[in-house]
Order: structure tokens, then sequence, then C-alpha cells
């Protein structure tokens, strides 16, 4: 009898530690999940409801595709984990044994404890239910004549767009004084609060939720804002402040977690045979300069296939190249390579150069070491550039003049597109090296 | 399941993707100037066709382009898909459905019962529709209109007013905006005017021109070889012989060094009139294509089908006109077939020698059943088993051919259902200059579209919007290079991903067609091990 392999949540991480289980081996594989019959790409969500694209074609693979490889699905949401008998509890009384338990369950979204959090028509967006809840309560804007989003990071802006597809009003509550600024340094994060307001996005920065207000029927009536006490109508309130890890279900458990489960390098918890991956695991000690708990798509994936190795004989340790990351901010492309700092974490021997074009939708941030000039990392917006010629200058430890001066080897735009480089060494050569 | 699906079956979608006034009096003039070439179908005595024909055109013309600005010019630059799989047109709803079965039925007449459109039979003079165009035909050729005039006048036009469209709604996007523009020159110069002006040519006594649009290459141009074009461009002096000598050398030297260069993409989607429609009429429903294994199986054996009955037709086409005597003509009935036959065993020896660990299994037993099939026919031919070329009268495989592929298929179903099954379905399913140079641009090419390290978030966008039906993503979320036969280079795939992880490239042959199964990101170690394997 093969080893029977089972992984609580169907999203990139354990979807491709299933893929790569069977690649290496023919163990018995099964994936649990709440939320889905299939893996979809969570990323996508957002298309969907703006028209791009329906819940199909988020799904990477063919719904024959589980069975041709052996990986049998299962629905069902798990209540409980007896690690000692090895066996899962479902919600509805079923159980089932495991011989291998991966937890690969995510993330929620958080709530700090609103007044009126839990009203009908405040909603996250993370799980297909909350597209579904959004679908419901704002599905046009005569339904939904004002939404108001709070939290200013990649998801909510994510939500404003949505919105904003489909032309309903949408006011954009922002804690920080600038959207995204203990990530993006200040240029950058100055150019898309203008993006943003550029799209008839009702931007309030400094601002901060006090409560949402119910309607006789629990659902919301308006915000009111903690600074003004002013008082906005708004039927639907997105909630975006981030998101934790998914593993209330691990609480009676004996498998050790603090915010996620915690793991070591080799994705292992403290009880055998059980391991973590993706947005719920929590390393016990950071990796190089990445935060212990990472909700990024691609650590998710590469989890996945480092603990695939291990569940299949070759153990392996968890090591992440130089991070990386992107994302679109409505019509501006963002992609980073390396460290580069905005407020938060930023080591005083990181100096920035900053170029900006005029048109306020390409600009760049070039991280680097003030003493020592080594190249440290690179924002880029507007502008396509390539993983693989930085991943290559950060190991080589190139300077930040090298990195300027070969820029246009990194460029990934497409054919025909106007280039920057000069303009970026002119710029470069006026800031940092005066005639 | 997002409650907004179901409402793409409704035609007046309720919410915000309604249109707003100034785009319906758009609509309205373009639908008035449609009106009128209906009314000349039904025979309307125009008082002034001159007049008439312009305004017809003018309205439809004006209502496209007030669209066009009003859909995109006040929004700001960027991706434009918001709503499609809401609206009706987009998402196989109703108006899908009325406009495809009216394209469809379009073409039937036109290939079918011409006479509907007013094309008079027996030498009667032609009414309707078709005189509707006469003061331009005569203008142009100074002759008067026919169906192929009509259709041809239409054609340009939705290539022109659409490619219109389509630049404003990429106006961040250069490599889109050159492509269009060069589909709408091709389209207006190539297959408009200059066969046109040829025919002007053709009053001398000197010019007895075919009809030939001398971008379109054998085999999309699938009677270029027929008896009549031939004995045409023969008998119109060093021109005729010049334009015959270019639609040889297109198709075996030039094709094949810009194919080399640039990938299939530079006929497809850069000059191609079939590939111009899809691209800019045909654009609002290229995310319609099935993006399913099954359907990229069936693609290839239908495709490749296409192509070796063309290559049989021609070769009994040219065949039948030829003669035995050597002594009369150095090109006999032996000698051409002779010739056939080393090019295609040349191709196949080649192919199997240099290429055999690129093709697939089935791509392999493919190749050598066609290769058998024509290897057989030329056999029988030779030892005598068969009086007749392949069984078959040319004149029967011509005619089938003219009418199953050339007619029912690029035509009726080709556009007619763009619609319901995306605009390239000729192009993906049936045209044989796509199989030929699909054939090359997987085997033999620099082209390839590149995927940006550990960067893709697999949402989907890039297989969607393919119009050729490939899962571009399949290939992103892996970090492998997309090499495919099928891909017309459009780069819609580039142009619609939201982490900038595509980008079309020519360059060296080598490790072109890569598979990594690990991306960029995490630690050498396990990349190589993976890769191992």
């Amino acid at each position: 009898m093969e080893e029977h392999i089972v992984i609580i949540g169907n999203g990139i991480s354990g979807v491709t530690a299933a893929r790569h289980i069977r690649k290496l081996s023919d163990k018995k594989i099964t994936i649990v999940s709440a939320e889905t019959d299939y893996f979809f790409s969570r990323t996508a969500l957002m298309y969907i409801y703006m028209g791009h694209m329906t819940f199909e074609h988020t799904q990477p693979y063919e719904n024959w595709f589980w069975e041709k490889n052996r990986i049998e699905l299962k629905k069902g949401y798990v209540k409980t984990v007896d690690s000692d008998s090895k066996t899962l509890h479902f919600e509805g009384g079923e159980s089932l044994n495991y011989d291998k338990l991966i937890i690969a369950t995510g993330s929620k979204p958080n709530k700090f404890g609103w007044p009126g959090q839990d009203l009908k028509g405040v909603m996250g967006l993370y799980h297909k239910q909350d597209l579904d809840s959004l679908e419901k309560h704002a599905p046009d804007n005569k339904t939904c004549k004002h939404a108001v989003i709070v939290g200013g990071g990649l998801i909510g802006i994510e939500l404003a767009e949505m919105l904003n597809s489909r032309n309903i009003p949408v006011t954009f509550l922002v804690r920080e004084k600038s959207f995204w600024n203990g990530v993006l340094p200040q240029g950058e994060s100055e150019m898309i609060n203008r993006h943003i307001k550029n799209h008839h996005i009702d931007l309030r920065l400094n601002t901060n939720l006090k409560e949402i207000v119910s309607d006789e029927n629990g659902q919301v009536k308006s915000v009111i804002i903690e600074e003004t006490g002013e008082e906005i109508p708004c039927t639907v309130v997105g909630l975006t402040a981030g998101v934790s890890p998914s593993i209330d279900f691990l609480k009676n458990s004996k498998i050790e977690t603090n915010k996620g489960v915690k793991v070591n390098r080799f994705l292992e918890t403290n009880i055998p045979d059980v391991f973590a991956i993706g947005d719920c695991a929590e390393q016990e000690e950071a990796i190089d300069q990445r935060p212990p708990i990472e909700a990024v798509w691609y650590t998710g994936r590469m989890m996945g296939e480092v603990l695939a190795q291990t569940i299949c004989g070759n153990r392996m340790a968890y090591n992440p190249g130089h991070w990386f990351n992107s994302a679109k901010f409505l019509d501006i492309e963002y992609q980073t390579y390396g460290w580069v700092h905005g407020l938060k974490g930023r080591p005083g021997y990181e100096n920035h150069f900053h170029w900006k074009h005029d048109d306020d939708t390409k600009c760049i941030t070039i991280a680097f070491h003030e003493n020592t000039n080594q190249f440290l990392g690179i924002n880029t917006f507007g502008i396509r550039m390539k993983h693989e010629t930085f991943d290559g200058w950060l190991t080589e430890k190139r300077d930040i003049d090298y990195v300027v001066q070969h820029l246009a080897e990194a460029n990934f735009d497409p054919e025909f597109y106007k280039t920057y480089e000069k303009d970026i060494l002119e710029s470069y050569k006026n800031q940092f090296q005066p005639a | 399941m997002s409650d907004k699906q179901n409402h793409s079956m409704s035609l007046t979608t309720p919410d915000t993707n309604a249109l707003s006034g100034k785009q319906k009096a758009a609509v309205f003039l373009g639908v008035s100037g449609l009106f009128i070439l209906a009314l000349a179908v039904f025979n309307t005595n125009f008082p002034n066709k001159t007049l008439f024909l312009i305004l017809a055109l003018g309205l439809i013309t004006a209502g496209t382009i007030l669209l066009s600005n009003s859909l995109y010019l006040d929004k700001l630059e960027g991706i434009k898909n918001d709503g499609i799989w809401f609206k009706s047109l987009t998402s196989r709803g109703v108006l899908a459905w009325i406009i495809g079965i009216v394209l469809t039925g379009f073409y039937i007449v036109l290939y079918f019962f011409p006479q509907y459109l007013g094309q008079g039979s027996n030498g009667e003079a032609n009414s309707g529709l078709i005189t509707l165009f006469d003061p331009l035909s005569f203008l142009l050729s100074g002759r008067p209109a026919s169906q192929w005039f009509v259709y041809g006048t239409l054609y340009t036009l939705a290539i022109l007013i659409f490619g219109y469209k389509y630049i404003l709604k990429y106006r961040h996007n250069r490599y889109q905006q050159l492509r269009t523009v060069s589909v709408m020159f091709f389209q207006l110069a190539f297959a408009f005017l200059i066969p046109e002006f040829m025919a002007r040519l053709n009053e001398s006594p000197d010019y007895n021109l075919p009809y030939y649009d001398i971008k379109s290459m054998w085999p999309l141009n699938y009677y270029l070889f027929d008896g009549w074009s031939i004995n045409g461009f023969l008998s119109s002096g060093y021109l005729g012989l010049g334009l015959l000598i270019f639609g040889v050398l297109s198709i075996f030297v030039v094709s094949p060094i810009l194919t080399y260069k640039y990938g299939k993409r530079w006929y497809c989607s850069w000059v191609c009139g079939c590939g111009g429609l899809a691209e800019t009429a045909g654009d609002s429903f290229r995310q319609l294509s099935s993006k399913k294994l099954s359907a990229w199986k069936l693609e290839r054996w239908l495709i490749h089908t296409v192509l070796v009955f063309s290559v049989i037709m021609t070769t009994a086409v040219v065949y039948s006109y030829l003669g035995d005597d050597s002594s009369k003509y150095w090109l006999t009935r032996s000698t051409f077939l002779i010739g056939v036959g080393v090019l295609l065993t040349l191709v196949f020896a080649l192919t199997f020698i240099f290429k055999r660990h690129a093709l697939a299994k089935d791509a392999k037993y493919g190749a050598i059943g066609f290769f058998i099939i024509i290897a057989a026919l030329f056999i029988m031919y030779f030892t005598g088993n068969s009086d007749k070329l392949f069984f078959i009268k040319s004149s029967s495989l011509r005619s089938a051919y003219g009418l199953y592929i050339g007619s029912i298929f690029s035509g009726v179903v080709g556009t007619g259902f763009y619609p319901i099954l995306g605009n390239r379905v000729w192009c993906r399913f049936g045209c044989p200059m796509a199989a030929i140079l699909g054939f090359q641009q997987r085997l033999f090419s620099k082209f390839r579209i590149t995927t940006n390290g550990g960067q893709c978030i697999s949402c989907g966008n890039c297989s969607t919007y393919c119009e050729m039906g490939i899962d571009v993503r399949a290939y992103a979320q892996k970090g492998e290079n997309i090499v495919r036969s099928s891909c017309v280079g459009c780069g819609v795939c580039s142009a619609v991903c939201p982490r900038g992880v595509l980008k079309l490239e020519n360059d060296t042959m080598k490790g072109r067609i890569n598979s990594n199964d690990v991306l960029l990101g995490n630690d050498v170690d396990l990349m190589d091990l993976v890769n191992q394997k």
C-alpha cells in the first residue's frame, strides 16, 4: 500500500506539492478543500468581476487533469486534526486518515475589531466566496451606489479597480499619508496616489475607519471616519487591511502555531509527518530580509516544489533566492527585484536613485549601498524588466554604475516600445556624478 | 458562479455595460449605413448611386469612428477588457448568435446565390446591391462592379474602420499599432487597389492578367496555379511573367526567409487579409477560441489534412494542363511530378533527419501517414495502375477544394462564425498557408515568446485572449518558452499580462525550446535537480 499524502488546501502551494509528488512518486494523494471543487488562480478573482474572464478561465488545469494524474479531490471543511491517530475530522462528521499531512490552507482577510465589521455588505477579497458576496452586493451601480475600501495595500487597490470597472463610485481609505508607502519609496507611492485619483477614485490618505454603521436589516448603511467624524453613505465595505494565516482549525491540535503554523527550513512542523507550506506557514527564523510569513504567489509555489522533494525521500530545505515580486496598480505594472525599501525597515546604508518619466506613469528606483555602491534592488513602474538579468546582477554583486549603464539588457517591454535607458542614465549622471 | 454571467443571454444588459447616449448615436449611424446597403439588396432604385454609396459607406465609417472614440479616448491608456464576458455580443449571447447567423447568411448568398445580391447571370445586367457599387468600380477599374468587388470593398472597409478602433484600444502599445497599420495598408493597397489597377491594364490587348493579390501566396491563394490564371500571366508580357515568378518566389524563397527571421507573424498578423480581418473586425471575439486539449488535437489533424489536400489538388491541376512532349515545352507531366515528388521527399527526409526529436509522437505518425499516402499515389501513377492522376479528375478535385475549403471553410465558417467560435477558426483549423508557416515556425525559426523568470501568477489572461486557442499560461507558469506552430504572433498575450511575463522575441535557435520545470527564484540546486530528470 502506497503512503497516503493528504493536503489541506487546493491553492497554488498545495497543488504544486501534489503535482510534484506525483511526478516523483506513486504515492496516494488527496487534496482537501472547502472552497472550490478545483484549483483556480486566486490572483485572477478580480478579472472575473471585471468581466475579463469567467471563473473557468482561472483554472489552470482542465477538470480531467486530476483523475488522469491520480490526485483525489475531496470537498470538505477540516474541523480538527488528531496527529496522534493521524486523522482529520470534517465538519460533517466524516474522517480521513493520512500518513503524511501537508497544511496549505492559505490566509484570511484581517479584521481589526471595527464596530460593524461583520455586517451584511462587509467583505474581504480573498476567497471565491468573497467574490460571490461582492457580486451579490455590488452587481452594478444601481444596487451599490457607493463603496468604501479600508486599507491601502495590493488587495485594496485591486478592489478599487474592480468596482471602478462597473462604474461604482469608490472611496478608498488609506491609513498612511501616501499609498503603500511602507513598502514603496516616496516618489513611487506619490505617483500611484495621482494615478488612483486620475481614475476618479476618491482616495483619502491619513484616514482611518472608526465604525461601520448598520441599517435596520443588519446591512451596511455608512461608515464613519475616525479623524473627521464624517459619515460616508455606502452599501459595500471592502476590508483589505492585509491577510493572516487561516489556521483556526489547528487551535486544539498538538501542532505548534504562532501567527501561522511554525515550521523549520524543511517546512516541518513540531509533529513528525506534518508539514506546512504557503501563506499559512511561519518560518521559525526569517530567511534573509523576507518576513517569516510570506503571502506571495510564487513562494507558495516554491515551498510546494521543495516539500515534494522532501516527501519523496530527498530531504531539502526551503531556500528562496533573491526577493522579487510584481503587481499592477490600475494601468501601471510594477515589478521589484532585490530589496528597495519604503518607510518600513529601510537600513541606514540604503540609498536610492529615482527616475520618473514626465507622463507620470513610469518610474524606477534603484537601491544601492551608500558606501560600497553595491546594487541592492530595483523597483520598476510602467517598464517591464527581466527577472533573470537582475537575479544575475544581485548574485554577482554589481555596483549601481554597472546596473544603470547596462539597464537596456534588462528591458522586457514589447518590441517597438520607446526605451528610456538613455534618459535614465542622464538623470543618474546629473544626480550622482556632478561634473 | 458569478451571477453576472447569466445576463449574457439577454439583449439589453441592464447595468454598467450599457452604451452611453453618444455610443448609441454612433451605433445608429453605422446601422443606418448598413440599412442603405440592405435597401439596395431589395432593389431600391436610388436616384443617385454615387451619393447613396458614399452615404452608406460614410455612415458606417463615421459610426465606427465615433463609437471607438467614445469607447477609448475618454479613458486612460491601458487594457480595455472590462465587461467582455458580460456583453451579449462578446460572450455568445443572443446578439452574437444574431450577428453570426446574419454573417453566415451573407457568405452563403455571396458564394452560392450571388443573384440575390444582384449579380446578373447569362449576360444579364447586374442590379441591386452590386450596381450600387458601380460608381466606385468604374472609378477604379473602369468596369461595372461584381459580387467580388462589393465583397472586397466591404472587407477592406471593415479592416480600415475596425483597424482604427483597434489602434485606439491599444494606444499604449506600439507593437499592436504598427502591425494594425500594416494589415490596413496591405489590405487597401495589395488586396484591393492594385488588382483593380491591374484590371485597368487589361483594357489593353497586351494584358490579360488574372485577379491577383500579390501578397496572397499559394496555397492560401489556391487558384494561383489554375490553368486560366497561368494562361493569364503568360499572355501578359513581362509583367505577367514577373508576377508569376514573384508568386513562386514568394512561397519558396521570400516566405521561408522571413519566417525564419520573424516567425509566421510576419505574414499572419502583419500582412495577411484573413488575419487582417480577424485582428480588426474579429478582435472582439478572440476570447471565444477553445483552449481545450481536445481542440488542439483536432486542430493539428485538420489543418495538416487541408494542407495535404491542397498540395494534391494543385499538383493534379497543374498536371492536367501540362503536356507529355518535352520537345514542345520543357515542363512536362513527368518532370513536374518528379519535381513535386523530390521536393516533398526532401522536406520529409530533412525534417526526420534533423528535427525528429522536436516532433511529438502523433506528429511523426501523421507526417509518415501523409507521406505514405502521397508516395502511394505517385507510385501508382508511374507504375501505370491508374490512368488518371490520383484516380480523380483534377477538375473535380479542384472544384471540391474550392467549394469545401475555399468557400465553406474559410468564408462561411471562418468568418460567419466569428461571434461563436472566435476570430481565427480558419487560420487555426483550416489555412494550408498557416500550416506551412507553422511547420517552419515550430522547427526552423528564431521566433519564440519568452517568459519572465518566476513572475507568472497563472491568472489566465494570456490563454483567455489567445485567439489561436493556445494555453499560453501552461507554458508561462512553468517558465517555458512558447514555440507553437499555430502562434500568429499577435502579441495580445503579452499585452494583457498583468505581471509583465511574456515577450515576443527573435533570437538564436539554440535553446529556443526549453523546458524548465522549476522557475527562477528557488536556489540553483533545486533547479538543477529537477531539470536533470
